[in-house]
């Protein structure tokens, strides 16, 4: 379970919000919503631990992020806006250096099949630089097929750049892995077709 | 824990051999800068043999430093290092691959090349050896502590300036031993002192330098 007490973001000198709390029960999927610029990445970066908060507590299983950081990255999978994808390595090298990074295995036949999976089978030995914005996004998304042992994911924006079919794709493993007993937090603007109509957090009732 | 670093290393040396023109253009600074010396002090041999050991060794400095920022700067563009936080391997293992690689692709190039421009210099032969064992002591540890000054600019307006004047005085201590290495052995007094302050030096930075270097990535990333 994820537990998030009280917390505030501080942008430079700007409070974005305070007092924003929230649980997460395994097989839940939350959509964090708001206007643009309220907050919602940096929510996200603050509960993957990747920022530090002003205030308030980010809980994984009981335990504070901060004092067991392996245990909850272990757990966590994090895809943020930028999609970690280096224009010089194909797809295929992008995401056997981002598997064998996270500490996942990096088994070439594995990672072949995900990004099959993910409608990259024509592109897989293409550098990334000739791809294109959606292309660049799937690369980044078929982590989630090898991901389904990381209980937490966390995606900023994981539809933009999608086409119609890809997006609901996409919703389907989400709804899948929350199926699995799995937890599912994200950010969109867009309606996407999950299998179970999403809780929404809203951020922008804890602005300031 | 190994596969982390040895996964980071091969990405990264991957990434300088299908970039290799950066890696050029650094080497190629280095020569350069060499060669511009005998133009600014005239060609008269033995003003050249007694200032080679400094030119060689700023040079190499300078060649270090200028390739410095792009350690960090394209993961922590693309989110590649956002992810390698994210990792629950040890940050210090991932910094330390990725400054090897940078060492083997920018470092060891400037090092083999030292003695051919050693000679343009008409530096004494028998200094060569030292020259080179110097360079491959000293340039490790201009990459370790530059990473830790790269890290704490990382996605800075100026940051590249910044850089220089934040890592140039680290630099100073690793300059005066490995130059002074060459020139104690070319006055015939022995180099062996200043290697050993060298390799001390090395082993310092290894241990220190990474840990600083990840503690200032997670600062700059915040």
């Amino acid at each position: 379970m994820l537990e998030v007490d009280d917390l505030a973001c501080l942008k430079g000198d700007r409070l974005l919000f305070r007092g924003l709390a929230f649980r997460l029960q395994a097989g839940e999927l939350l959509r964090v919503a708001g206007p643009n610029g309220v907050g919602k990445t940096s929510l996200l970066r603050l509960v993957t631990g990747l920022a530090l908060a002003e205030a308030g507590e980010v809980r994984w299983q009981g335990t504070p992020i901060r004092r067991d950081r392996e245990a909850f990255h272990r757990e966590l999978l994090y895809l943020g806006h930028a999609p970690a994808i280096n224009d010089l390595l194909s797809p295929l090298e992008n995401l056997r250096f981002a598997c064998a990074a996270a500490g996942d295995g990096s088994d070439e036949e594995a990672c072949t099949q995900a990004l099959v999976r993910i409608g990259l089978a024509n592109q897989l030995d293409l550098p990334a630089r000739v791809l294109s914005q959606g292309q660049r996004r799937r690369v980044g998304l078929a982590r989630l097929f090898l991901s389904a042992r990381r209980k937490l994911w966390v995606l900023d924006e994981p539809f933009t750049a999608l086409d119609v079919k890809a997006v609901a794709d996409l919703a389907q493993a989400l709804s899948d892995h929350c199926a699995g007993g799995g937890m599912v937090m994200l950010t969109t603007h867009q309606d996407a077709p999950f299998a179970v109509a999403p809780r929404v957090l809203d951020v922008g009732a804890y602005a300031c | 824990m190994l596969s982390t670093f040895l996964a980071v290393l091969r990405r990264d040396l991957l990434l300088a051999w299908r970039g290799r023109a950066d890696v050029l253009v650094t080497l190629a600074f280095f020569v350069i800068v060499v060669c511009l010396f005998p133009f600014g002090v005239g060609a008269e041999p033995n003003q050249l043999r007694a200032i080679a050991p400094g030119v060689l060794w700023v040079a190499a400095l300078l060649a270090c430093l200028l390739s410095l920022h792009r350690l960090f700067a394209q993961d922590h563009a693309d989110g590649t290092l956002e992810q390698l936080l994210l990792s629950s391997e040890p940050a210090a293992l991932w910094v330390a691959a990725k400054v090897l690689a940078f060492w083997l692709s920018t470092g060891l190039p400037v090092v083999a090349v030292a003695p051919g421009l050693a000679l343009l210099l008409d530096l004494e032969q028998g200094a060569l050896p030292v020259l080179v064992l110097s360079l491959a002591l000293g340039t490790p540890i201009l990459g370790l502590l530059g990473a830790v000054g790269a890290a704490l600019t990382l996605g800075l307006r100026g940051g590249g300036m910044l850089l220089a004047l934040l890592v140039l005085p680290l630099f100073v201590p690793v300059l005066i031993f490995g130059a002074g290495a060459v020139e104690a052995e070319a006055s015939g007094t022995g180099a062996a002192a200043h290697l050993l302050l060298l390799g001390g030096g090395l082993a310092g930075a290894l241990a220190l330098a990474p840990w600083a270097c990840a503690a200032a990535l997670r600062i700059s990333t915040d």
